[in-house]
């Protein structure tokens, strides 16, 4: 396959998988936020996920929820928010179209549209959760439109390769933020913050169904890293989505990929064979700020074997 | 029962005959039109634009804010040809085009055109599309124009008359085949009732042609479309041609030249590429050679084809026989080269460069149509009989700075064939372009695109000034009746 072409479908599902973890941030940030009125500490989270918060505070001095919300959801001239991401999908899709499924290039061009629309409306606090739970779902559409019509080759692969990366890129920085955030709290007010802090970020992550079907225990930090940094059965986890890069990398055709599949596989055997208690005697923080160097290592090697080849 | 008027009987109209009887051809087509209620044939109508704009066979302008594309308007009654009429455009076309292909080889060789002074020297070689650099190189099959678009009308004599030659890109094909398509997803029985001539084999026959002229010494050639990209107003159809052909549609940056070849990236490292069938104008196809600002193009494309180590289709300097000022002398190379009388003729075309015919121009503007020898797209041209007296002034002081960038021709009448329309069906102007393939053999395939002009009287029918598009039927057998 053509490297441009598989870059294209590359990007296309990172940037749309990037829209849905956007918006899973700015759902649960925006209902903390109104949860204790008086802290904007949970509103510049997505903003810390995303790494875009020296950005925002140049062009807004105040994140208000109508600020953040805007800058993130709709800001054409923030390149990481959800229009922009959904954009670039639909540019990446429009170059791969002959490549890609009829319903998928339906989908993403409809979601493109829609899109459009959205954006022509505006948000504000009370529309936001309506909006952000239409993108979680087009972003459902496309990758089950993905999943359930394409032909099991590399245009699928490529495709899978982008969303599984930023996915797993995406749980360690949430994960990373939310550990600095909650290490910073006052230690009375401990307890109750706390719960709701972790409890968001599972939320975030779709994770707290599991969290309750597994360890029917109270919520404790140690619970919540052990889920999403180890366990393989939790699909938003960075063991399962290594589990996953990994099978995909071994099915591309070619062996340009040597190096980004050696690399996959060793962060993927220290995700199988640590415990939770390795991970805290090394430190969280420090463990989660090497994993995502490694994530980020990762992404430019397969840009370097696959996508800029030659 | 749809009555439809012709225009007036200056004009030929494909269905209808002067004394208002169907032509024997539209025989069966009439019976059933005849009987189709309007209003389903406007459901219809409007069924075929819902599909095409859903699977997006769209023209023209992506890159805006708004991501919208335009649509080329459909028109689902078909033009008809028949079997024996084919059989002449047909016959007319090969000959054509085997005479543009043995005057493009001549000229990059030995002239003998020019010795012969059947061509003044001058028109040739300070021509813009005379590459100097293809002088004296051989091309696998001696062929240039690999792909032709031949565009064709019928006057009100009835003949068939030749209004240009397309060499270098011509577009169009995807909506032949689409068409077809969408006629036979719409009214699937009027196929019962007509043999028509298929079309479908096109990307068949045009990957067959392509990898015909591969460089002599590859056994399996790789074959891939160059396209400027997804901004260009016919990448559907670049991207559509890929895909029918399964090759690989490539960009300028896909491409590399390393000793000696051509390779694309893929992800499993450099790829040798054999043949590019090329969407993307020659000033483009390597800054090295020709544009230094073009990133269209492949840095050292033009040394690897020079060394004949890859091909491209259409060569590179084609433009020469395509253009205005080189096709009055088409029949004439028919003659020259083949020994036989043209069986398509040219329109009456005046040349501004010679100041006898410039004279004959400039006393009757208002009766004629005037083009730059370089346009395209029905822009910069002048039509005589509708234009005012002011622009008609404006016009000729432009030919006067320049008379030989301009020809003149008669006001054409093109013949006119029923189409949908506001209010209901009513004739329209159409053309037609068959596409021309040179391989092994040179062939095309019995249909062609049908280009409407879809505003009452107007007689321009490209897709830039808002032209329309029908299926093209060539019927198998004559219908006699």
């Amino acid at each position: 396959m053509l490297s441009r072409m598989a870059g294209c479908l590359y990007w296309m599902a990172r940037n749309m998988e990037r829209a849905e973890n956007t918006a899973r941030l700015l759902d649960v940030s925006l209902q903390m936020s109104l949860l204790h009125a008086s802290s904007q500490d949970d509103l510049l989270v997505p903003l810390d996920v995303t790494g875009s918060t020296a950005d925002f505070l140049r062009h807004h001095h105040t994140p208000t929820p109508q600020a953040v919300l805007h800058y993130l959801a709709l800001d054409g001239d923030n390149p990481g928010s959800i229009y922009n991401c959904m954009r670039n999908a639909r540019e990446n899709a429009h170059v791969v179209r002959v490549k890609i499924t009829t319903e998928m290039w339906e989908q993403v061009n409809g979601t493109w549209l829609e899109m459009r629309e959205w954006q022509a409306r505006g948000l504000d606090t009370r529309s936001a959760s309506a909006f952000l739970e239409w993108v979680r779902e087009r972003s459902h559409l496309f990758r089950g439109a993905g999943y359930g019509t394409m032909l099991r080759n590399d245009t699928f692969h490529f495709s899978r390769l982008g969303t599984f990366i930023e996915r797993a890129d995406n749980t360690a920085r949430i994960l990373n933020v939310k550990t600095k955030q909650i290490s910073d709290n006052e230690p009375e007010a401990e307890n109750i913050l706390d719960y709701y802090q972790w409890a968001a970020l599972l939320r975030s992550v779709s994770g707290f169904e599991a969290y309750r079907d597994i360890y029917r225990d109270s919520i404790t930090p140690e619970r919540v890293a052990e889920l999403l940094i180890l366990r393989h059965d939790m699909p938003r986890s960075l063991r399962a989505c290594f589990g996953e890069i990994n099978k995909v990398l071994g099915r591309i055709e070619g062996q340009a990929g040597r190096a980004a599949r050696r690399r996959a596989s060793e962060i993927q055997a220290r995700l199988t064979y640590s415990s939770i208690e390795d991970i805290f005697a090394d430190g969280l923080e420090q463990t989660l700020d090497s994993l995502i160097g490694d994530i980020i290592l990762l992404g430019n090697t397969i840009h370097h074997s696959y996508l800029e080849a030659a | 029962m749809h009555r439809i008027t012709p225009l007036d009987h200056t004009h030929y109209d494909e269905m209808l005959a002067p004394d208002q009887d169907t032509r024997p051809s539209y025989q069966h087509f009439a019976n059933w039109l005849n009987q189709a209620p309007l209003a389903w044939l406007r459901d219809k109508q409007s069924e075929a634009d819902t599909l095409f704009r859903r699977v997006g066979i769209t023209f023209a302008v992506y890159g805006d804010e708004s991501g919208s594309e335009r649509l080329i308007p459909f028109d689902t009654i078909p033009r008809i040809i028949s079997a024996s009429e084919w059989k002449t455009l047909e016959a007319g076309c090969i000959q054509r085009v085997t005479a543009l292909n043995r005057f493009l080889h001549d000229i990059y060789h030995e002239q003998d055109i020019l010795k012969a002074g059947i061509i003044p020297p001058e028109q040739i070689l300070t021509n813009a599309g005379y590459q100097l650099a293809m002088q004296g190189i051989d091309l696998p099959r001696q062929v240039y124009a690999h792909i032709a678009g031949v565009d064709i009308i019928r006057h009100s004599d009835g003949g068939f008359y030749v209004l240009e030659d397309n060499l270098r890109t011509p577009s169009g094909v995807s909506y032949m085949l689409e068409n077809r398509k969408m006629m036979m997803r719409l009214f699937p029985e009027l196929f019962a009732n007509h043999d028509i001539t298929p079309v479908e084999h096109y990307p068949n026959m045009l990957l067959d042609t392509l990898r015909s002229v591969a460089p002599a010494e590859v056994d399996n050639p790789t074959v891939v479309v160059l396209t400027p990209g997804q901004y260009n107003s016919a990448y559907f159809e670049h991207a559509f041609l890929a895909s029918q052909m399964g090759v690989e549609l490539v960009e300028g940056q896909d491409l590399f030249v390393k000793n000696g070849h051509v390779y694309m990236r893929t992800t499993s490292g450099p790829q040798r590429v054999d043949v590019i069938y090329r969407r993307l104008d020659d000033a483009y196809l390597d800054p090295l050679a020709f544009n230094a600002g073009s990133m269209l193009g492949v840095p050292g494309l033009m040394s690897v084809y020079r060394e004949g180590r890859v091909s491209v289709c259409n060569a590179v300097g084609t433009g020469v026989a395509d253009d205005k000022s080189i096709y009055p002398y088409v029949p004439d190379m028919i003659r020259f080269y083949l020994g036989e009388e043209p069986i398509l003729h040219n329109v009456p075309t005046w040349q501004l460069r010679k100041p006898e015919d410039l004279a004959y121009v400039l006393d009757h503007l208002p009766e004629l149509v005037v083009k730059e020898v370089h346009g395209a797209g029905g822009y910069g041209m002048l039509v005589g009989p509708a234009a005012t007296q002011a622009e008609i002034e404006a016009y000729r002081l432009r030919i006067l700075e320049d008379p030989a960038n301009f020809i003149a021709q008669p006001t054409l009448s093109l013949s006119t064939c029923p189409t949908f329309v506001e209010s209901g069906i009513a004739p329209r102007h159409i053309d037609l372009r068959p596409f021309v393939l040179s391989g092994k053999k040179v062939q095309l395939v019995a249909g062609g695109l049908t280009r409407v002009a879809l505003r009452e009287g107007s007689l321009v029918v490209n897709s830039s000034q808002g032209g329309g598009t029908k299926d093209t039927w060539i019927l198998k057998e004559d219908i006699t009746c």
